[in-house]
């Protein structure tokens, strides 16, 4: 039976760079989810984001809601360059899934649901918009705020494939 | 750094795709997923939401078994892109999954959602499930996290998805069922 959630890709950076990319992804799958472990290098406390197919026009925005064991608080942002899907922090690394239904399609915009959490500080959820006219998602940048993604922070891929 | 995504060859799991129903011209009011094999340990449905309705915003309920009885109940935690909140409801007819665009909202903008349903077969326990999911529109969104509970004790069969307000799912909504093997 083949199988249905399978990794696409992974990598583990063995130095300090400014973005991640997946390239090439295969329109195979039905939705994507990536998952990542992050400590960046500098503001501590700024947010990592994502851009698909290097459009770096101001077509997306995200709803988010955020816990820290005293209060939860939500907000939002509207037509930014880059799609906000976490935080990161410069002592810690921030676990962060990412699931993104649907991105092999020409019909629908692009809407990814996220869950992050830093030990001990915060949990956080994203909402992710991607408004660009309908296209299928063939790469993947995650980038953050400012600063580099460090050395040990890992990201995979992975496709799901419905039947 | 650049990666080319080439899959991994020769990888096979316990994650296994059940069925999936997308809805074509002209919506569909229900979405039914029957005669689900007691063969896995749980499930998950992954969801492309929109409706017709004509208002804002739409949300989808979930029934198991063709129970419609006041046999489900549930806490939700959701934001609204300017304030937290939190929703319970007890002794309610469905369970349910958070609000999703519907036909005035911005055309192509769908919700998401992943809905896990733990031991789903097992009779000797009530059902529980998680949801996270939520829908964005550039000016308005929500992001929700619920769980829901059927006080049950038979093993799940069946589930049905119908939109809050009665109208279809419109064209492109999609619920994708998945067995997980335990």
């Amino acid at each position: 039976m083949p199988a249905t959630y399978e990794p696409i890709s992974t990598q583990t950076l063995g130095s300090d760079v400014a973005t991640v990319t997946f390239s090439s992804i295969p329109a195979t799958y039905t939705d994507l989810v990536l998952v990542m472990a992050v400590k960046k290098s500098t503001s501590d406390g700024g947010y990592l984001a994502l851009r698909y197919n290097s459009d770096t026009a101001t077509n997306y925005s995200a709803t988010y809601m955020y816990g820290n064991g005293t209060s939860a608080l939500s907000g939002r942002v509207s037509s930014e360059a880059f799609g906000r899907f976490g935080n990161a922090s410069t002592s810690n690394f921030e676990n962060t899934i990412v699931s993104i239904q649907n991105y092999a399609n020409a019909t629908t915009y692009k809407t990814s649901i996220s869950r992050s959490n830093l030990s001990n500080v915060y949990t956080l959820s994203y909402c992710t918009l991607w408004r660009k006219a309908p296209e299928a998602i063939n790469s993947i940048t995650i980038l953050a705020d400012s600063g580099n993604l460090v050395t040990g922070s890992t990201f995979t891929l992975y496709g799901i494939k419905a039947a | 750094m650049q990666i080319l995504a080439a899959p991994f060859a020769g990888v096979t799991g316990d994650y296994q795709s059940i069925a999936t129903t997308t809805v074509g011209v002209g919506g569909q009011a229900t979405i039914t997923f029957s005669s689900i094999p007691s063969t896995f340990k749980h499930l998950q449905v992954r969801c492309l939401v929109r409706s017709v309705n004509a208002a804002g915003t739409d949300s989808t309920k979930m029934n198991f078994n063709s129970d419609t009885a006041t046999n489900y109940s549930r806490h939700a935690l959701f934001g609204d892109g300017t304030t937290a909140g939190s929703a319970a409801a007890t002794t309610a007819a469905f369970a349910s999954l958070g609000d999703s665009p519907s036909l005035t909202a911005a055309a192509n903008a769908f919700g998401v959602y992943v809905v896990d349903i733990l031991d789903y077969a097992s009779t000797d326990k009530y059902k529980t499930t998680r949801a996270l999911g939520g829908y964005e529109l550039n000016s308005t969104g929500n992001v929700d996290l619920r769980s829901n509970s059927w006080r049950s004790t038979s093993a799940i069969t069946s589930i049905v998805f119908v939109t809050s307000s009665g109208f279809n799912f419109a064209q492109y909504s999609s619920f994708a069922l998945y067995g997980i093997r335990g």
